[in-house]
């Protein structure tokens, strides 16, 4: 559990680190949206530069990101099969009923795994170098439009900033009731598939058990110090745009003109 | 069977994800007596958890081994080797009612044993003894470890452990949360498996009375030092190094302190509890 890294954030002083928590979500969203108009390898390179550029900039060492990929690996891999056996065309290798092995299969799931990887490296670029508190107060600003259509985007905003407050408490509390069922014998990761799901059962009812009475208690707390949910509130925090910040997006323009140039040239 | 615990230049780091504390043990060496009763105090922080984990491989050292009895933690042990250790010590962890699961408090007593290989009917049979240990009674068994309160959960919990049989039991601040009364009872009841069954034990507290009344030795921890190990009479001789680490003295021993700075008579022992207070107040003729 301790493994996890995506939407873990690392204290830290890098220019990332620096940059308005909008800036970065625009252009981690923008740059997944282009990651879809890349159709060959030059222009995976040119993505995968930026990507790795982008992760050195960060300042976190490569091992940590690699680590966080991990836990991830197999929902990665299953995603790669279903595309490799389920995309026709070009030189086929295998066939059996619907499922073919071909040349275009292998080829687009190799992109997509690619793809994937660089999907969760930039999101945990992302996390790793912003406040929790920061990013929530970014999504309630870039989700304010939606209000015309009556989307409650306070109570989204305050919903994902409490979830986003407790998740260190969870990973802390999943560590220390993983430790006393290991001092009562629990071998995790051993023994058949059915048997590592049983061990998970000790673990997952006292979390449950006390995520509900915590959520309860904030429930209650929020209540008696008068919470009203459709408040209009004004923030304590106030993001600051700075000429970085419109640099970065700068920068997207720049990688997405680089990405046509490619697609035409090749 | 009493098992001793030794530490043989043990540090160890604490590692959470990309974060890394190091050195929450600093080279640290111990030699715990067996079938004693060993109090752990210093501040938060001050590595007591971790002394404590290290034991049965929970955390491992990085540096150095622990040997329990045969068995020793490393940082080259195989997970195998472990099981048995953690077979052997009893680690009740701090608020320990937030690992009961089961639904019926049986159940729950029985899992520790059950993973240590003990058929299941052996394991009611020692979950029965044991939720009379900690002062509960058979009609707790089938009932849901939810719906008790705060002290019995903590008593089911503590059950959970004991029906392991361990040779030593560890305790975190096994006192905590608890109303006085409640955790008297709790305390006193570690203290009596102590006496009767030799059942070594090392218990976290930050309650200098409890200190004094049960425990035989003291270990003073300090950034992942041990910086005190000795019997808890040395311990409460020197007023001016128990307060250079930051700590308290016992409500008795405080008094005593007062009755002798107004009446300028000294009394013959150091005193830690209102009982040999009172008998040496009236041995020197003041009560
Ligand atoms: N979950 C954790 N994550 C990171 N560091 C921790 C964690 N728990 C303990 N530590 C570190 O280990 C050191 C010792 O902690 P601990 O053994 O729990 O002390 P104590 O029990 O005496 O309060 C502390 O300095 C703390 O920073
Ligand atoms: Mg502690």
């Amino acid at each position: 559990m301790n493994k996890l890294i995506i939407g873990r954030y690392l204290p830290g002083t890098s220019l990332l680190h620096i940059l308005d928590a909008r800036a970065k979500l625009i252009a981690g969203f923008y740059f997944i949206f282009i990651l879809f108009f890349a159709e060959d390898w030059p222009a995976y390179i040119l993505l995968w530069s930026f990507t790795f550029w982008v992760m050195h900039l960060s300042g976190v060492h490569f091992k940590t990101y690699i680590r966080g990929v991990r836990p991830l690996i197999w929902l990665i891999l299953f995603t790669v099969c279903l595309q490799v056996l389920f995309t026709a065309g070009g030189e086929i290798y295998f066939e059996w009923g619907p499922v073919t092995i071909s040349q275009f299969g292998i080829v687009s799931g190799i992109y997509i795994f690619f793809r994937f990887v660089m999907i969760i490296f930039i999101s945990t670029v992302i996390t790793l170098t912003t406040k929790p508190i920061d990013l929530t107060e970014a999504i309630h600003f870039l989700l304010k439009p939606l209000r015309i259509f009556k989307i409650p985007v306070e109570e989204i905003s305050i919903m994902l900033s409490i979830a986003l407050r407790f998740i260190p408490n969870l990973l802390d509390e999943t560590q220390k009731i993983m430790d006393a069922q290991k001092a009562r014998g629990t071998e995790f990761g051993k023994g058949s598939l059915f048997q590592q799901m049983k061990t998970l059962v000790p673990i997952f009812l006292p979390l449950f058990v006390s995520s509900l009475n915590r959520a309860e208690e904030v429930a209650n707390v929020m209540e008696v110090r008068g919470y009203q949910p459709n408040a209009r509130r004004s923030s304590f925090r106030k993001l600051r745009w700075k000429w970085a910040d419109t640099l970065s997006l700068v920068i997207m323009i720049f990688l997405t003109v680089g990405l046509l140039i490619m697609n035409t040239i090749v | 069977m009493a098992m001793e615990i030794r530490y043989s230049n043990v540090s160890a780091d604490y590692q959470l994800g990309p974060i890394r504390t190091k050195n929450v043990l600093d080279d640290v060496n111990l030699f715990v007596k067996p079938s004693s009763f060993t109090a752990i105090v210093g501040q938060t922080g001050a590595g007591k958890s971790s002394l404590l984990k290290v034991m049965n491989g929970l955390i491992r050292p990085k540096q150095g081994e622990v040997k329990i009895g045969k068995y020793s933690v490393s940082s080259n042990n195989d997970p195998t080797s472990l099981k048995e250790v953690r077979k052997r010590i009893g680690m009740v962890f701090q608020f320990p009612e937030s690992q009961l699961f089961a639904e019926t408090v049986e159940k729950d007593i029985c899992f520790g044993p059950l993973n240590f290989g003990v058929g299941l009917s052996e394991a009611k049979e020692m979950a029965k003894t044991a939720i009379y240990q900690v002062g509960l009674d058979a009609s707790f068994l089938p009932k849901s470890p939810f719906s008790l309160s705060g002290g019995q959960k903590r008593r089911v919990a503590i059950a959970g452990i004991l029906a392991m049989k361990p040779d030593i039991l560890i305790l975190d601040e096994p006192g905590a949360g608890l109303d006085p009364i409640g955790k008297q009872e709790i305390l006193s009841l570690i203290a009596s498996w102590n006496k009767n069954n030799k059942l070594t034990t090392m218990m976290v507290t930050h309650e200098m009375d409890d200190v004094a009344k049960f425990a035989d030795d003291v270990i003073v921890m300090e950034k992942g030092k041990i910086v005190f190990h000795d019997d808890v009479r040395t311990f409460f001789a020197d007023l001016n190094q128990i307060q250079s680490w930051n700590l308290d003295i016992p409500e008795a021993r405080r008094f005593q302190l007062l009755i002798e700075e107004k009446t300028g008579v000294s009394l013959p022992k150091i005193c830690l509890t209102v009982e040999e207070l009172a008998d040496c107040l009236i041995e020197v003729g003041l009560a």
